[in-house]
C-alpha cells in the first residue's frame, strides 16, 4: 500500500495547498514584511524602518500587559476548561450508577445533560458577551441580584469594573461557553472505548477514580491533547478578543487600568484606532511566536505512548 | 477494535499524524494575523476624478452636473434622516446625478481600506466609537482643504459666505496646523452637568455654583437615597466633560491650553489639583452611585433618568440618547460646571461647548466638489433647522431655532450657551490625541480615581506621565493651539 502514496497525497492536496499558501503563508509573509515599514494602514505609503517596531514593542509597557493577560488566558482557560469538560463527560457517559443489564451507564437524565452544556455552542460568542455584560451588571446585573436574594446584599462587587476581578469575570464567561463542545467532544472519544474494559475493570472493584484515570483518560489522550491546544488557540486569538472588546471598560475594551487588555485586542487598537497599522502587524506577529510556541509545548509535553487496541 | 488506531503500522505519514498537524498549522495561522493583511495596501488604483463642473451663481464650486456622488455617514445618535432629507435636495438641485448613500456605524471598517486602496468617497461624517484618527488622516494628507467650501456663497444669502454662517470655533476646530480647515463639525455639542430640574426642585434646591453647594445639595439628595452623581463608568472620558471646564473656570484658560499643548507639568497646576481633589470629594462620601464604575454610557443614563442620581457629566446627544428611558416630566436641563469658590479665574457659566460630527472630504474622492456641496446644502437654514428639529441638537450654523419648537434639553442648553457668551472653553485633547484622552488619561487614570482606587495625587502623577509619553512619542503627530 505503501507504493505511490506520496504521489497520491502529492495530487490530492495541491490545489488546497495552493489556496493555503495564497490566503494563509502569504499574508503571514506579508505581515512580517509589514512590521518593519512605518505603514500606518491609512494610506497607501510607507517605508522601511528596520527594526524599530521592535524595539518600541520591548519598551512598551502595555504590549507586556497584554502578553502577560494572553499568556494566562492560554494556561488557565485550558486546564479548566478542558478538566471541567473531562469531568462532565465522564459522568455523562461512564460515572453513574450501574443499573441492570449495562455495565457502564451517565448518570441520570444525561441526554438531558448533554443538550444543557452544548447550548452556549449555538450562541454566537458576540451574544453570549453582550448577555454577560448584562449579568454582570452592577446595579441591576442577574449576579448582584442573586446575592441580594440570598441575603448576601453587603457584598456587591463591580465585576467587569473592578481591575481585580475583570480578567477572572471573562474568563469565566470563555468557559462557560466552550465547555460544552468538549463535553460532545470527549463523549464522542469515549462512546469508542471498548466496553469489556470497563466491565474487566467492574469486575476488579474499581472505582469510578481509577476507571476515570486508568482506563478513560489514557485511552482518550489524543482527543484531550487536540481539544487543549484548539481551546489554547481560542483563548489566545479570536474569543478572547471578541469577550474582552465588547464585556469590558473602555473605549475599545481592555479593562480598567488595561487589566484585561489582550494580544488580538491590542493589535486592534492599534491598527483601526490609533493608525499605526505596521505596529500592530509587529504585535501581530509576537503572537504569532507565542501561539506557535505554545502549541509546540503541549504536543512536546503531552506526547504519550500510543496505545492500541 | 479501530475506531482510533488509524495509522498504519508499516510507519510512515498516516491519516492521523497528517491531519493532526494540518489542523494544528490551520489552527494557529487562521486567528493570527491573516486578517491584518486582508487590507493590505493595494497602492495604485486610485480614483479617477471627474472633471469639474461650470460654476455658476447656483452653483458656485463648481460641481459636475451629472457626476456621481458617494456620501457615507455614521448612523449614530443622530440617526440617518437628516442626511437623506438634504441628500434630496442635492438630487433636485442636480437632476442628472446619483448618490449613493452608505449610512454605517463601522467607520473604520467601511472606510480604512478605501483610503488605503486610494478610492475614498466622497463626504464622509467620522464619527462614533470607530471614528477613524483625524490627526492621522491629516498627517497622511488624506484630506481635502475645505476653504473652498467655506469661501463659496451660503445658500440663504449670496452675499454671506459660508463662513459667515458658521457658530464662532466651528472654523477653528477644523485646523490642525496653519490655514488649511481639513474638518466641518455639522452639530454643535453642549456639554455639562446634565439633570433633571423636577427632581432638583422636588429637593428645594437649586442648581450649586460653588462646590461647598455642590456638596450640600448631595448630601441633601443622599438624605433621601438618591445619589448625587452617577457617570459612565465602563467610559470614565465622560467626567472631563464637566471636569475639564471646571479646570479651566478655576484656573483659567491658559491652564487647558497647556493641557492641550502637552507642557511639561501642565497637569501640576493648583487648579487641576483642586478640581481633582473635589470630584474625588464626592466619591469619599458616598455621593456617588453605587456601582458605577461598572456601568457603561446607557446603563449610567437609565439610572439616571431613574432618578437614581441627581447629576451626570454628559454632551446634549443625551436628550436624543436617553429618550427612550426619561419620563415626560423629567425636566431635562443642563448647567455649566460648578466652581470651587469665588477666587476662581473665570465666572460660573464657563463651559464646554464646541463641534461634533466631523464631516471630510478626502483629498482622494473622485467627486470632492459635490461633497463640499452637499455639506453646503447641509448648512442651509432649513436643513439646519430640521436637524435641530429631528435630533434635538444644535447645528454648526448659526442661529437656525427661531420659530421651531425647543425639547426641554435644547432649550436649557441654548440658554446655558447665552449665559456662558464669550466663556465657552474647548479643549482639544479628545479630537487631537484620541488614545491618550480616552484610554489612559480616562479609563486607567480619572476612572480609577473615581471608583476610589487612586487617590488625586497619585492620578495627576500618572496622568503627567502618560502626557509626557505622549509628547514625546514620535508615532504620534503633535498640535498647539495657535
Amino acid at each position: 500500500m505503501q507504493h505511490g502514496k506520496n504521489r497520491f497525497i502529492v495530487g490530492f492536496l495541491a490545489a488546497p495547498l495552493a489556496l493555503y499558501a495564497l490566503f494563509v503563508i502569504w499574508p503571514f509573509i506579508q505581515s512580517i514584511y509589514y512590521s518593519f515599514t512605518d505603514w500606518t494602514g491609512l494610506s497607501p505609503e510607507f517605508g522601511m524602518v528596520g527594526f524599530d517596531n521592535y524595539s518600541r514593542m520591548l519598551d512598551d509597557e502595555i504590549f507586556w500587559k497584554s502578553l502577560q493577560h494572553s499568556l494566562t488566558f492560554a494556561v488557565v482557560l485550558p486546564l479548566v476548561t478542558v478538566g471541567l469538560a473531562l469531568f462532565f463527560a465522564f459522568m455523562l457517559n461512564v460515572g453513574g450508577r450501574r443499573r441492570r443489564g449495562a455495565a457502564i451507564a451517565g448518570v441520570r437524565g444525561s441526554s438531558f445533560y448533554k443538550i444543557v452544556y452544548f447550548f452556549p455552542q449555538v450562541l454566537s460568542i458576540v451574544i453570549v458577551a453582550l448577555l454577560f455584560q448584562f449579568a454582570y451588571n452592577p446595579n441591576s446585573g442577574a449576579i448582584n441580584s442573586a446575592l441580594k436574594l440570598v441575603g448576601l446584599g453587603s457584598i456587591q462587587p463591580d465585576w467587569l469594573g473592578d481591575p481585580d476581578l475583570a480578567l477572572i469575570c471573562v474568563m469565566v464567561v470563555l468557559v462557560w461557553s466552550t465547555v460544552g463542545f468538549f463535553v460532545v467532544l470527549f463523549s464522542a472519544g469515549m462512546a469508542s472505548i471498548p466496553r469489556d474494559f470497563y466491565e474487566a475493570a467492574l469486575l476488579d472493584g474499581a472505582n469510578r477514580f481509577t476507571t476515570f484515570f486508568k482506563i478513560t483518560l489514557p485511552l482518550l489522550w489524543d482527543t484531550v491533547q487536540s481539544g487543549w491546544i484548539y481551546m489554547g488557540i481560542l483563548a489566545l486569538g479570536a474569543e478572547s478578543f471578541a469577550v474582552v472588546q465588547i464585556m469590558t471598560v473602555g473605549p475599545n475594551g481592555g479593562g480598567p487600568d488595561y487589566s484585561t487588555i489582550v494580544m488580538p485586542l491590542y493589535v486592534y487598537q492599534k491598527a483601526f484606532r490609533d493608525g499605526q497599522a505596521a505596529y500592530a502587524t509587529t504585535i501581530g506577529v509576537a503572537l504569532l511566536l507565542v501561539t506557535l510556541a505554545f502549541a509546540a509545548l503541549v504536543m512536546k509535553v503531552g506526547r504519550r505512548e500510543r496505545l492500541e487496541f | 477494535m479501530g475506531s482510533t488506531s488509524a495509522h498504519t503500522n508499516e510507519g510512515g505519514l498516516g491519516r492521523r499524524d497528517l491531519i493532526k498537524r494540518s489542523a494544528a498549522i490551520g489552527l494557529i495561522s487562521v486567528p493570527t494575523m491573516g486578517f491584518l493583511s486582508a487590507c493590505a495596501s493595494s497602492s495604485g488604483d486610485s480614483n479617477e476624478k471627474v472633471e469639474k463642473g461650470t460654476k455658476s451663481e447656483k452653483n458656485p464650486l463648481g460641481v459636475n452636473e451629472g457626476a456621481a456622488l458617494d456620501f457615507v455617514l455614521f448612523d449614530g445618535g443622530f440617526g440617518q434622516q437628516y442626511a437623506k432629507d438634504a441628500i434630496t435636495i442635492y438630487e433636485k438641485n442636480y437632476p442628472k446625478a446619483k448618490v449613493k448613500f452608505t449610512p454605517t456605524q463601522k467607520i473604520t471598517t467601511v472606510l480604512q481600506p478605501r483610503f488605503n486602496g486610494g478610492n475614498p468617497p466622497d463626504l464622509i461624517d467620522n464619527s462614533g466609537a470607530e471614528q477613524m484618527d483625524m490627526g492621522v488622516l491629516v498627517g497622511q494628507k488624506q484630506l481635502a482643504d475645505l476653504t473652498a467650501l467655506l469661501d463659496a456663497p451660503s445658500i440663504d444669502d449670496p452675499k454671506k459666505t459660508v463662513r459667515d454662517t458658521l457658530r464662532p470655533g466651528i472654523v477653528e476646530m477644523g485646523q490642525f496646523d496653519g490655514a488649511p480647515v481639513w474638518v466641518l463639525y455639522y452639530a454643535y455639542t453642549v456639554y455639562g452637568v446634565w439633570y433633571s430640574q423636577k427632581l432638583l426642585d422636588s429637593l428645594d434646591a437649586k442648581y450649586p455654583e460653588t462646590w461647598d453647594e455642590m456638596l450640600a445639595v448631595c448630601e441633601k439628595a443622599k438624605k433621601k437615597g438618591i445619589a448625587g452623581w452617577t457617570y459612565a463608568g465602563k467610559h470614565p472620558y465622560y467626567l472631563p466633560f464637566s471636569l475639564y471646564p471646571m479646570i479651566g473656570k478655576v484656573g483659567g484658560r491658559e491652564v487647558l491650553d497647556a493641557i492641550d499643548n502637552l507642557e511639561p507639568k501642565a497637569w501640576e497646576h493648583p487648579a487641576v489639583k483642586a478640581c481633582f481633589e473635589a470630584y474625588y470629594e464626592l466619591q469619599r462620601k458616598g455621593y456617588i452611585l453605587k456601582g458605577t464604575p461598572g456601568l457603561d454610557h446607557i446603563q449610567s443614563q437609565t439610572a439616571w433618568t431613574e432618578n437614581k442620581a441627581l447629576f451626570i457629566p454628559n454632551g446634549s446627544w443625551v436628550e436624543n440618547e436617553a429618550a427612550k428611558t426619561m419620563p415626560a416630566d423629567f425636566d431635562l436641563a443642563v448647567s455649566a460646571p460648578t466652581g470651587l469658590d469665588a477666587s476662581d479665574k473665570m465666572p460660573f457659566g464657563t463651559m464646554w461647548a464646541s463641534g461634533g460630527e466631523p464631516f471630510i472630504v478626502p483629498a482622494k474622492a473622485a467627486n470632492a466638489e459635490g461633497g463640499m456641496e452637499q455639506l453646503r446644502i447641509m448648512l442651509s437654514e432649513a436643513s439646519s433647522k430640521n436637524f435641530t428639529q429631528s435630533v434635538k441638537s444644535l447645528s454648526a450654523f448659526n442661529g437656525g431655532t427661531d420659530g421651531i419648537e425647543l425639547t426641554p434639553g435644547l432649550k436649557s442648553g441654548v440658554a446655558a450657551l447665552q449665559k456662558a457668551g464669550q466663556n465657552v472653553v474647548n479643549p482639544r485633547l479628545q479630537d487631537w490625541y484620541v488614545a491618550l484622552q480616552k484610554e489612559k488619561i480616562g479609563v486607567a487614570c480619572i476612572g480609577e480615581m473615581m471608583a476610589g482606587r487612586a487617590t488625586p495625587a497619585e492620578t495627576i502623577k500618572k496622568i503627567q506621565k502618560f502626557a509626557d509619553e505622549a509628547a514625546k512619542d514620535p508615532n504620534i503627530k503633535h498640535y498647539k493651539h495657535q
